[in-house]
């Protein structure tokens, strides 16, 4: 499945190419803004110990040319006693730096981090369709991390070793203008090596970083997918894409590596190399007395001071890279526009729903085909229930999504009671309207929790918590091991299928709302506990506007009317009797027999049996209620 | 119903599961051991490398006092040499250390890629059991994060541990050779700083262990917000989530916060001790040097030789903190490492008799079965069940009765609590994998689906399938023609967890997968539960030609699957409590009959 990969995550390759590692850390500013004074504080601090380390060797110059060259015993204990002062200071300063960024940069990786979680929770859900979730997971995780550390070291030290090194060299130039010369020679090579190196880097640094994100996605679906991993024993292609993602990551790091060792190869020889003319052309001086040869240890002890720094900048480069590349990754994420969430209104009262011409097709739809749906007229009376039915795939899901604007409608309107959808604010429309998804969703929190944050948040009392369990037939609930208080595991596996649905369609009711929408909410229950089911939400669908998403005719019986969806549009509306007697489609989709003629002697016969009385449906209910066998959790 | 533990003493929820004692630096040693040569030869780069560029102040001191006084003779001799030398040794650490790199890269980059191997195996040979607790966040977190920290300490500690040990031994030894009194005096600073380091040592492996339990906690609620999104949005959980993901985010950032501290308290210490070392030797040598006992090249050579012996102290200490950061993920690593599968493979499997001619599927047995989840009460009390090869069964019965549990015994995703299961006479714990699999293939409840093309998924039980049987496979059951309507066909990418095809689909592509793996036993929990009646019907019309010559298990709510079975089952809290032909049952007027009638009314 490697080879899906790519497609799920937005091509980076142009990006990196276009912008600049400076404009790309730039855009760090906002984060980085509150704790701008004390990361400027910790580099004057870092710098003034860098000098601290610098003014060491002129000590010893001092002293090695003064008191020790003149045997003074009372200068050689002032020399130790500045050495060591200078030294403490020094000491001081490194870890006041320190401690001054320490909990600021933490804190600017969660603020990051916290920024990019919110964010992702409001992008639109297409967005979550089309990124692979390790490639989220690794930009608030991995990324982040990078750019603290870039904080916390390569910016600091690129400003500290870059001011070491130009205050360095004027103490060299002011010790010894000619052997400075010498060991100002590498720059230029230096900077053309390092432009190289730069551009080469960050491309395999963002390669590296993605191939990292996609490795996380291969692992969170062979965990998520580990039922199937068993039921179909090893599952090999998600072992070889793991494999193929692992080798490709490998070989990206070893193109890092092979990158990072050539520049520390020339920034490693190159300084030597001065260096070894400096002590050369100095000995020469030295010997024609032109220089002390004091002057020459504190020249060559400065100039070994500011290898470190020299040496440093190529893994500051590289550091600076990555983090340019992370920082890239990370405002992928952050640009992408929220949904336009626009709109004061408010729903006036009894309309119902209300949708007019809606049009949808999903953004990676193929060019030229039809739209998914093209057109949708449909009229949901306040407090109706209106059953939505189609065959697989007609849409019906996604028509769905579009009433609490989890998708947008590309065309036409949609009102809750009067009011058009894209004119309220998104929150408001989804107070107004719950779901209950085909895929019951559940979250790893305790059976309370999951069903109460049905109301959103502003919460639920225990008594309305208990009448939508009432109301799903959660009577199961009580027999698990702490009751409401269970906590029902990652995605609510660890309970059966049909609790599973229960507890989602108890999510839906909870909060009262005015509009219903179910998504085939029935399909995992058995025939008993979903008459029982039904004659309960019968109670609560007599308040609501409601849309209930149904295969089967027994969910369609829930329903006042039926509304039924045919090639992106609403073909029939009108009871399950009528239906089932002008509109052949809605015959073929409850009876699942062709269109024959054996239907066509059966179909008015049982459609007068079953004609929806709405209120009590009595023919389906009484055989049921009847039945020997309850719920077995009971 | 209540045996589980309180919840908060379970190591899965502290996320400390337990491991044997050193279990870390077991692990370490065993990803390094096939690289050992390698290590060998990346620790004498380093040698030679750091001999090259300590060799530096000695030359200087050479040239101090042996190549002034003769160039200042007129002999340049001693001169050319230093310089010679010099050139040497810049070149030779040069290339010797992009030798290194290299080297090491590699060694750190095998491990990286056999330790993301072996967590990732791992952990899909552990059983469900193990997963429904630890949570899929973790485990990323495990791959993910705590092996970074690994990265960080085998990419750039190694080196930094090399070279600082290698260029405190070097230089000792030098200054011993030097001046043997003030080497000795520089020797003494060694205690203070090895007080120093341990006590960093054990301070910011306690910062670190909390961190990376704070990195998962914060990982799992991520993971689970952006796999939920639809519910998150459409029950509008963003503010109550921001501010549940900040109270862990928070912690995070203590817990990192710490780690830090302690690094930044190591180097105070460390470097106070350096230089408090650094001027009381100076002062020591300088005093000889003026009182004419010890020559000023020396002092030259030893002040700087001091100055390089301390400057890795930092680098030390980075050392010190991505070891410490990766040995507290090696040991959450080693910890889920060291986690036997709850349905382990057998040590001694024994081979799936070779069908007899004619034999159609494989004969089930339960035999005394009794099954209860670790984290609930008993589901299955004692049952047996035997179900002749060839035989369709149907289940049916009540939501939570334990149809699927038993499905999943039969699929050996748990091992029975008592009793035990087998596949002709083979109890399943004896089998060998790849002979369960091709013996008993489920369509779970929930048909996951993976990203990747359609064709990709049908294939998960037969990877070399050709597309001519895959599209048969999936013209069998009614799949073929909206599949062939996708974009692109069976090479659609359907997305992560299948979410580009609808929901009746995905179940049509699950069980494609499952025709195709061919298997004797084929069971099917729900496997047409959210596809319409039409499509239902198709399935059902085709389970008699793909249910042909195989054992079926077949669970399902609408009872016309059961038209096709010839046996029905009826479950009730675990226990089945009818059994026969449809027929049979429907005279019975018993359970099943109700259910049949009910079931008949609600049709059209
Ligand atoms: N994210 C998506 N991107 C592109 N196409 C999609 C996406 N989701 C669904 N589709 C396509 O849109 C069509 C309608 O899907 P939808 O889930 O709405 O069907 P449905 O009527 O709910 O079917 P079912 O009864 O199986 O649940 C399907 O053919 C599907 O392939
Ligand atoms: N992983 C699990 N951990 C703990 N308890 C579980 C787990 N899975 C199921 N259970 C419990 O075991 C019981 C039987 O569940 P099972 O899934 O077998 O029911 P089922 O008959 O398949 O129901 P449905 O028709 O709703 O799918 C239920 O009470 C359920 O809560
Ligand atoms: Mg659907
Ligand atoms: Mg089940």
């Amino acid at each position: 499945m490697s080879g899906a990969m790519p497609a799920t995550t937005p091509d980076p390759a142009p990006a990196v190419r276009h912008r600049s590692v400076i404009r790309s850390l730039l855009r760090l500013w906002p984060y980085v803004r509150p704790v701008r004074i004390r990361l400027g504080l910790s580099a004057a601090v870092a710098v003034v110990a860098s000098c601290m380390s610098l003014l060491i060797p002129l000590v010893l110059k001092w002293m090695v040319d003064g008191p020790v060259h003149d045997k003074d015993t009372a200068g050689v204990w002032l020399g130790g006693g500045l050495l060591l002062l200078l030294g403490l200071l020094e000491a001081g300063l490194f870890g006041v730096r320190r401690w001054l960024v320490a909990r600021p940069l933490a804190g600017v990786e969660a603020s990051m981090r916290a920024a990019l979680y919110g964010h992702l929770q409001r992008l639109p859900v297409d967005f979550h369709d089309r990124w692979a979730s390790g490639q989220l997971l690794s930009r608030a995780t991995m990324d982040l991390q990078i750019l603290r550390m870039f904080l916390a070291f390569p910016l600091v030290f690129l400003v500290v070793n870059g001011a070491t090194i130009l205050i360095g060299f004027a103490i060299l130039f002011a010790q010894a203008w000619l052997l400075g010369l010498v060991l100002l020679a590498p720059v230029v090579p230096l900077m053309i090596v390092c432009s190289y190196f730069e551009t080469h880097y960050a491309l395999a640094a963002r390669t590296a970083q993605d191939q990292a994100g996609d490795l996380a996605t291969v692992v969170e679906e062979s965990v998520l997918g580990i039922r199937i991993i068993k039921a179909f024993g090893q599952h090999r292609s998600q072992a070889a894409a793991f494999r193929g993602q692992a080798r490709g990551l490998w070989g990206t790091e070893m193109r890092k590596a092979r990158l990072l060792s050539d520049i520390w190869a020339v920034i490693m020889t190159l300084p030597e190399l001065a260096i070894g003319g400096a002590l050369a052309v100095g000995v020469l001086q030295v010997a024609d007395h032109k220089l002390s040869a004091g002057t020459l240890v504190a020249f060559l002890s400065t100039a070994l001071a500011l290898r470190w720094p020299v040496e440093s900048i190529g893994f500051l480069l590289a550091m600076s890279n990555e983090a340019a590349t992370a920082a890239d990754r990370y405002f992928e994420a952050m640009d992408t526009p929220e949904a336009d969430r626009s709109g004061t209104g408010d729903a006036a009262a009894g309309d119902g729903l209300r949708m007019t011409g809606v049009r949808f097709r999903y953004p990676d739809a193929p060019d030229g085909g039809p739209d998914l749906l093209s057109g949708v007229d449909l009229h949901v009376r306040p407090g109706e229930t209106m059953a939505l039915v189609g065959a697989t795939g007609s849409g019906k899901t996604t028509l769905t999504a579009l009433l609490p604007r989890l998708h947008e409608a590309t065309g036409g309107r949609i009102t809750l009671d009067g009011a058009d959808i894209a004119g309220l604010p998104v929150a408001r429309v989804r107070e107004l309207l719950a779901v209950a998804f085909e895929e019951p969703t559940l979250f790893s929190a305790s059976v309370r929790e999951n069903v109460a944050m049905g109301a959103g948040p502003a919460g639920v009392t225990e008594a309305d918590v208990e009448r939508a369990l009432a109301v799903a037939q959660c009577d199961f609930v009580a027999g698990l091991p702490h009751g409401l208080d269970t906590q029902v595991g990652e995605q609510g596996l660890s309970l059966s299928g049909g609790q599973r649905q229960r507890l989602a369609l108890a999510r839906a009711v909870v909060g009262r709302p005015r509009f219903l929408v179910l998504d085939d909410p029935l399909s995992a229950l058995d025939v008993q506990t979903e008459a029982l089911v039904e004659a309960a939400l019968r109670e609560v669908l007599r308040e609501t506007t409601a849309l209930v998403v149904a295969h089967r005719p027994s969910t369609v019986l829930l329903a006042d009317r039926v509304a039924l969806l045919s090639e992106g549009r609403i073909t029939a509306v009108g009871t399950h009797a009528e239906l089932l007697r002008d509109s052949a489609e809605y015959r073929h989709l409850m009876s699942g027999t062709a269109d024959g003629a054996r239907e066509e002697s059966r179909a008015p016969a049982d459609a007068a049996e079953t004609d929806p009385a709405p209120a009590g449906a009595p023919q389906a209910d009484s055989p049921l209620t009847d039945l020997p066998l309850e719920r077995s959790e009971a | 119903m209540t045996t589980a533990a309180p919840p908060g003493v379970d190591p899965f929820d502290q996320d400390v599961l337990p491991a044997p004692r050193n279990a870390q630096m077991i692990l370490l040693r065993s990803l390094l051991h096939p690289h050992r040569s390698r290590l060998w030869l990346a620790t004498v780069l380093l040698l030679v490398q750091q001999a090259a560029v300590q060799a530096g102040p000695l030359l200087v001191a050479y040239a101090i006092d042996h190549a002034i006084p003769a160039v200042r003779d007129g002999r340049h001799g001693a001169l050319i040499a230093v310089a010679c030398g010099y050139l040497g040794c810049g070149l030779a650490s040069g290339i010797l250390q992009r030798a290194f790199i290299r080297v090491a890269a590699l060694i750190s980059q095998d491990v990286l890629i056999e330790l993301r191997g072996r967590i990732f195996r791992h952990a899909q040979s552990l059983s469900l059991d193990f997963h429904e607790r630890y949570t899929s966040g973790r485990l990323i977190s495990r791959a993910t994060s705590d092996v970074e920290s690994i990265r960080e300490l085998l990419s750039d500690g190694l080196e930094e541990l090399i070279e600082v040990v290698l260029s405190a031994v070097y230089i000792s030894v030098l200054l011993l050779i030097l001046d043997w009194r003030l080497g000795l005096a520089t020797m003494v600073s060694y205690g203070p700083l090895y007080v120093a380091i341990r006590s960093f040592q054990r301070r910011s492996m306690v910062a670190y262990r909390k961190r990376s339990t704070a990195t998962a906690a914060v990982i799992v609620k991520f993971t689970e917000t952006m796999n939920g999104i639809r519910p998150v949005k459409a029950f509008r959980r963003e503010e109550p989530n921001d501010a549940a993901f900040g109270e862990l985010n928070h912690r995070h950032e203590r817990a990192n916060g710490d780690a830090i501290l302690e690094m930044a308290r190591y180097v105070v210490g460390s470097r106070l001790i350096a230089n408090i070392a650094i001027a009381a030797i100076v002062l020591w040598g300088a005093y000889r040097v003026a009182q004419g006992g010890l020559a000023l090249g020396v002092l030259a050579a030893f002040v700087l030789y001091l100055r390089r012996l301390y400057d890795p102290i930092d680098r030390l200490g980075m050392f010190l903190n991505s070891y410490q950061s990766a040995a507290a993920s090696l040991e959450k690593i080693a910890g889920l490492l060291a986690q036997e599968p709850g349905v382990p493979e057998p040590a001694r499997p024994v081979p799936l008799p070779e069908r007899p001619a004619g034999q159609p599927g494989r004969a089930v047995v339960f035999e005394d079965v009794r099954f209860a989840y670790r984290t609930g009460g008993e589901v299955l009390p004692v049952f047996g069940l035997r179900v002749p090869a060839g035989q369709t069964v149907a289940v049916v019965g009540a939501t939570g009765a334990g149809k699927s549990t038993l499905a999943k015994l039969l699929a050996r995703f748990y091992d029975p609590t008592d009793g035990r299961i087998m596949l002709d006479g083979v109890p399943l714990r004896e089998l060998a994998p790849a002979d369960l699999r091709r013996g008993v293939v489920m369509v779970t409840q929930e048909s996951f689906l993976f990203s990747g093309t359609v064709a990709e998924n049908i294939t998960i039980g037969r990877p070399d399938a050709s597309r001519a049987e895959v599209e048969a496979a999936a013209k069998a059951i009614g799949a073929h023609d909206f599949i062939a309507a996708l974009p692109d066909g069976y090479d659609t990418d359907v997305r992560k967890r299948g979410g580009r095809i609808s929901a009746g689909q995905r179940q049509l592509v699950a069980f494609a997968r499952a025709l195709l793996a061919d298997p004797g036993v084929l069971i099917l929990d729900e496997a047409t539960s959210s596809l319409d009646i039409p499509g239902e019907r198709a399935v059902q019309h085709a389970m008699h030609t793909v249910l042909h010559g195989r054992t079926a298990v077949i669970i399902a709510h609408r009872l016309s699957t059961v038209e096709i079975a010839d046996r029905v089952l009826v479950m009730r809290d675990g226990r089945i409590v009818e059994d026969g032909t449809p027929e049979e049952l429907i005279a019975d007027s018993g359970h099943f009959a109700g259910l049949h009638q009910a079931w008949q009314d609600s049709l059209v």
